[in-house]
């Protein structure tokens, strides 16, 4: 059976991982490429490394990484941050990733979407949503890491974007990211359902059973969490343990 | 010992490259007809849409090449379906080494494109040695083929199909081996090791 999959993410800036970890039983935890594949021991089932470097050597360095990444990491991983043209994707691609994310970009041109579907195949695009819940009950879309408010429902994105050739939706509730409290179900069990691509659900992750929520009420494909890896409050392995005994299907 | 990946256009060549080197091998990437029929073994690896795969091979004639190869040959993802009959993915005509069809998946409960890790079971092959029954290894795909004789691994998804195939020197697997963690590179040592 295809399992639900757990995926930590990497924030990287200048090649390096930011946000901090306190792995002791690393040489260099700031090392990317040493810190995923520590995760890739542990059992994770991809990797997520979003860039957040915002100078003009970016693409260089970025490229740079991803070709060490795929040398050394031996599970798939997606590579999110700038990627806004088909020169862009396709340089991470040919350097070893097997997935991009687009987010702000694609809101932006929609037919970006469409454009890296049809040159590497709908699997190859991770749409990425960050979304909030207004006081008026629904989602919206944010932009630029979560600062700029769009009138834009995320449902009607989200299923705007698969028609377009989006092949899964990463998404990322402002809500719930950095609380701890929990997964937003609600919005991610709608888009699961009616949605023909898997999502991956992000932000709020904080106990075991929080999981276990997302992947039976939430109805998520795979769940992604950073801070809570990286400060080893949840060792990946002790994780994929505890949702195997909940009848979770998942890899161990 | 000389490993050749074949070069067109199709995607996930780099990461074959990384993942042979992870375990001790070094290959050669080329188009070149020669170097290909001289190899000990080949690698087709695969990703995309399979008619402009095809089209790609075409294009230099390299499905002449594959289909006079005696050694050990072993097709991944997209590479498998290019190694049978046909593919429902835009009406292609491929290589016709396997007698099969590659068809779509058909489901309205199962979300289409399989991405994920998903185990293999009824391994039957000396390609899968010492890969436990049930093993996980990661698929990324929309067409799938049938079971069928020249099944030797099966995965689940909608309904049984073939996971990898094998008949005489050529190989197929449906899963990233390069990219599916321990069991992968062990596949692909006992495909080096053939």
């Amino acid at each position: 059976m295809l399992t639900k999959r757990i995926i930590p993410c990497l924030d990287i800036k200048d090649g390096r991982t930011v946000k901090g970890t306190n792995f002791v039983d690393l040489r260099d935890a700031g090392d990317p490429v040493e810190l995923g594949a520590f995760y890739a021991e542990q059992g994770a089932d991809e990797l997520v490394f979003l860039d957040i470097t915002a100078t003009v050597e970016k693409r260089k360095t970025l490229h740079e990484l991803v070709k060490r990444i795929a040398r050394y990491v031996n599970i798939p991983f997606t590579v999110g941050g700038g990627v806004s043209s088909i020169e862009d994707a396709g340089v991470l691609l040919n350097s070893g990733a097997d997935k991009v994310s687009i987010n702000t970009a694609a809101y932006k041109n929609s037919q970006l979407i469409a454009d890296l579907a049809n040159e590497f195949g709908n699997q190859f695009v991770v749409l990425a949503i960050d979304t909030k819940q207004e006081d008026d009950g629904e989602w919206y879309v944010y932009l630029n890491g979560g600062r700029t408010k769009t009138a834009t429902k995320c449902f009607d994105w989200a299923k705007y974007a698969v028609n377009l050739g989006a092949g899964e939706i990463l998404l990322t509730s402002m809500n719930n990211d950095g609380t701890k409290k929990g997964f937003a179900i609600d919005i991610t069990k709608q888009l699961s359902e009616n949605l023909a691509v898997p999502v991956i659900a992000s932000g709020g992750g904080g106990t075991m059973e929080h999981f276990v929520d997302v992947f039976n009420n939430g109805k998520a494909d795979a769940a992604l969490a950073a801070s809570i890896f990286h400060f080893k409050e949840i060792a990946i392995r002790d994780l994929k343990r505890y949702l195997y005994n909940k009848q979770i299907e998942v890899r161990i | 010992m000389k490993i050749v990946i074949i070069k067109y256009n199709a995607g996930n060549i780099q990461s074959v490259l990384f993942a042979l080197e992870r375990i001790g091998v070094y290959a050669t990437v080329t188009a070149n007809h020669e170097e290909i029929a001289s190899a000990d073994k080949v690698i087709f690896p695969g990703v995309g849409e399979a008619n402009s795969a095809m089209n790609s091979l075409k294009e230099n004639n390299l499905n002449y090449v594959i289909q006079s190869l005696k050694q050990p040959v072993l097709g991944i993802c997209v590479g498998m379906q290019l190694l049978c009959k046909y593919s429902e993915e835009n009406n292609t005509e491929c290589l016709g080494i396997f007698n099969e069809p590659v068809k779509k998946f058909n489901s309205d409960i199962f979300k289409v494109p399989q991405i994920g890790w998903n185990n293999i079971y009824d391994l039957q092959s000396p390609l899968l040695n010492g890969i436990d029954e049930n093993s996980y290894c990661y698929f990324v795909h929309s067409y799938y083929v049938p079971l069928n004789k020249h099944a030797i691994a099966t995965a689940n998804y909608v309904q049984p199909y073939a996971a990898a195939i094998c008949k005489n020197n050529f190989y197929g697997v449906q899963f990233h081996a390069e990219k599916s963690a321990h069991v992968g590179e062990q596949i692909l040592k006992n495909f080096i090791q053939l």
